[in-house]
């Protein structure tokens, strides 16, 4: 077994300059990682460094900045590549984030391949990002949702999906990690499933890859889709991973510059993979700050923040428990560093804001999964979410917060 | 007392708050028990404020010439906030209503305590108000 080092929070707290700072009079605790996370001083550096001495449009000057910037941003692209364990870069897609990555594969994939009658099934615990796209394209081809089940512990329920499955399903779209509950899902098996069934399968690991490694050759992911602001990196870009043949067999998405290969009125040929599908120019800047976002996790490394993160969750849990009222909502064995939550008699509207007049910032609503809320039979749920630089004591402080801010309903 | 002394009076009360967002929420939740209890009944979809994340009911009734409100919420914090409006506006003649500046929430800074998003339920609290002001006045020169 390969030894983890333990992790010295307070360093890694000085590389976040927006930790330092007071909210209401108290010290800020930033609970809404799963929202976005914060960004070290490497990535906002990046960003100086690249509008400072670096920038350009890419790929088509001759130029030396033009040139910088080329290969700073194919640099990236390589980094995310081995990031996701890719088998080559071409089959890396820079997206605005994995909305638009699902998007791509909805619109690019899913229009080619669906006729009448066809299956596409999501679960019940997506984000509406991996449901509003596939309703879409279902609609204007006559495709049919199917919906793996949730069980009351918020885990997918592995023998209904394995009923859904048939000779109709096209597409299986899946989270990897629940972005309300916090469930691991047992991508693994659910993707041979897929594939056993004749399907492909998007993976969306938008909250997976600040938390665990990903390996979309052992997984056999056809697509999966991630963000940079979900895992240190700056808002507006994230990636999309296709296998080869797929992205190939794709039409583009956007058209446009970049994406051509010859414009001429009596028709046009489109560029290779992955230029293909990012029309236009792109989010140069902020590629390239992913890529010191990259940098920092690896730095860190996945196995060190899962072990902080573990603590960070558990630690949590035990506090919680005590506090009466305190109702769980996902309980899965298998678990990221989320707790959702509510206390009963005491709406979670309430309780965020008291929250926020202490400086903690949680977040509460549906947390844009409303089936899953309907599921549940809830309208919401305060939800508290871990990231590498959060400490044992902030969760002290939320627990005796909390359990102060009770006692002013009359708890 | 007019309805501009109900919000001098209400924005001198949260100056003495000297901007704590605790105090302040306190003080919200407290306005909000204020507020006498709608009925089941009243609480019906029909009743509610659309355009508003957390559930607000609004009710109004014409008695001697002048608005009654009745409101509820199921949340604390929102509850305390239309009881402010409620406050402002309650035993007013419909005409005073629909004439009236609502500039309290503005002074009291209360974008703070309901965020940008919220500010627009707020707005259709104050929509519903006038909604309610107009048929109300109608009803009173019919009457």
């Amino acid at each position: 077994m390969t030894q983890v080092a333990a992790l010295d929070v307070s360093t890694i707290r000085k590389e976040f300059p927006i930790l330092n700072q007071e909210v209401n009079g108290y010290p800020l605790v930033y609970f809404d990682n799963a929202a976005s996370s914060q960004k070290p001083k490497s990535v906002i550096q990046a960003l100086v460094d690249y509008y400072s001495k670096d920038h350009s449009n890419i790929h088509r000057g001759l130029h030396t900045l033009a040139e910088r910037a080329t290969s700073g941003y194919e640099q990236v692209r390589k980094m995310a590549q081995t990031f996701v364990n890719a088998d080559e870069p071409e089959e890396i897609i820079f997206t605005r984030g994995t909305t638009e990555s699902i998007n791509l594969v909805a619109q690019a994939y899913g229009r080619k391949v669906l006729e009448e009658g066809d299956e596409i099934i999501l679960s019940e615990m997506e984000h509406h990002s991996n449901i509003v796209p596939w309703q879409m394209v279902a609609e204007e081809k006559g495709a049919i949702i199917k919906v793996i089940p949730v069980s009351n512990f918020g885990e997918l329920i592995l023998e209904e999906y394995e009923n859904l499955l048939s000779e109709k399903t096209k597409i299986v779209a899946l989270n990897y990690i629940s972005n309300s509950l916090g469930t691991i899902n047992s991508v693994q098996e659910i993707i041979e499933k897929a594939h056993h069934a004749g399907a492909k399968i998007l993976i969306d690991a938008a909250q997976a890859a600040p938390h665990l490694k990903i390996d979309v050759q052992e997984l056999e992911a056809d697509f999966l889709a991630l963000s940079s602001h979900k895992m240190y990196g700056p808002t507006g870009v994230g990636i999309l991973y296709g296998k080869r043949e797929l992205l190939e067999y794709m039409d583009p998405y956007q058209g446009g510059g970049e994406m051509i290969k010859e414009v001429h009125f009596s028709g046009t040929t489109y560029n290779d993979i992955p230029y293909k599908f990012e029309a236009g120019t792109p989010n140069i800047a902020d590629v390239i700050a992913f890529g010191a976002a990259i940098d920092f996790v690896e730095r860190i490394g996945h196995d060190t923040i899962q072990t902080h993160e573990k603590e960070l969750l558990e630690k949590a849990m035990e506090g919680l428990n005590q506090i009466e009222g305190f109702e769980p909502v996902g309980v899965a064995k298998n678990k990221a560093s989320v707790i959702s939550f509510n206390i009963n008699g005491i709406h979670s509207y309430d309780l965020g804001m008291w929250l926020d007049a202490r400086g903690i910032a949680v977040r509460t609503g549906h947390h844009c999964t409303q089936p899953l809320m309907d599921r549940m039979g809830l309208e919401g749920t305060i939800r508290a979410s871990f990231a590498v630089y959060n400490s044992p004591e902030e969760i002290d402080s939320f627990v005796d917060s909390l359990s102060q801010i009770i006692k002013k309903f009359g708890k | 007392m007019t309805i501009d002394e109900q919000q001098k009076q209400l924005i001198a009360q949260f100056q003495l708050l000297d901007g704590d967002m605790e105090m302040a929420l306190q003080y919200i939740m407290e306005l909000g028990e204020e507020l006498p209890g709608i009925t089941d009944e009243e609480r019906s979809d029909e009743n509610i404020v659309k355009g508003c994340q957390s559930k607000v009911w609004l009710i109004a009734s014409l008695e001697n010439g002048k608005i009654q409100f009745k409101a509820d919420s199921n949340t604390a914090i929102t509850k305390g906030l239309v009881s402010m409006l409620v406050k402002v506006l309650n035993h007013q003649r419909p005409e005073d209503v629909l004439s009236a500046e609502i500039h309290f929430p503005e002074k009291i800074g209360m974008n703070r305590f309901i965020g940008t998003q919220r500010s627009n339920g707020f707005a259709s609290m104050i929509k519903q108000i006038n909604y309610y002001a107009v048929a109300l006045s109608t009803e009173k020169s019919n009457a």
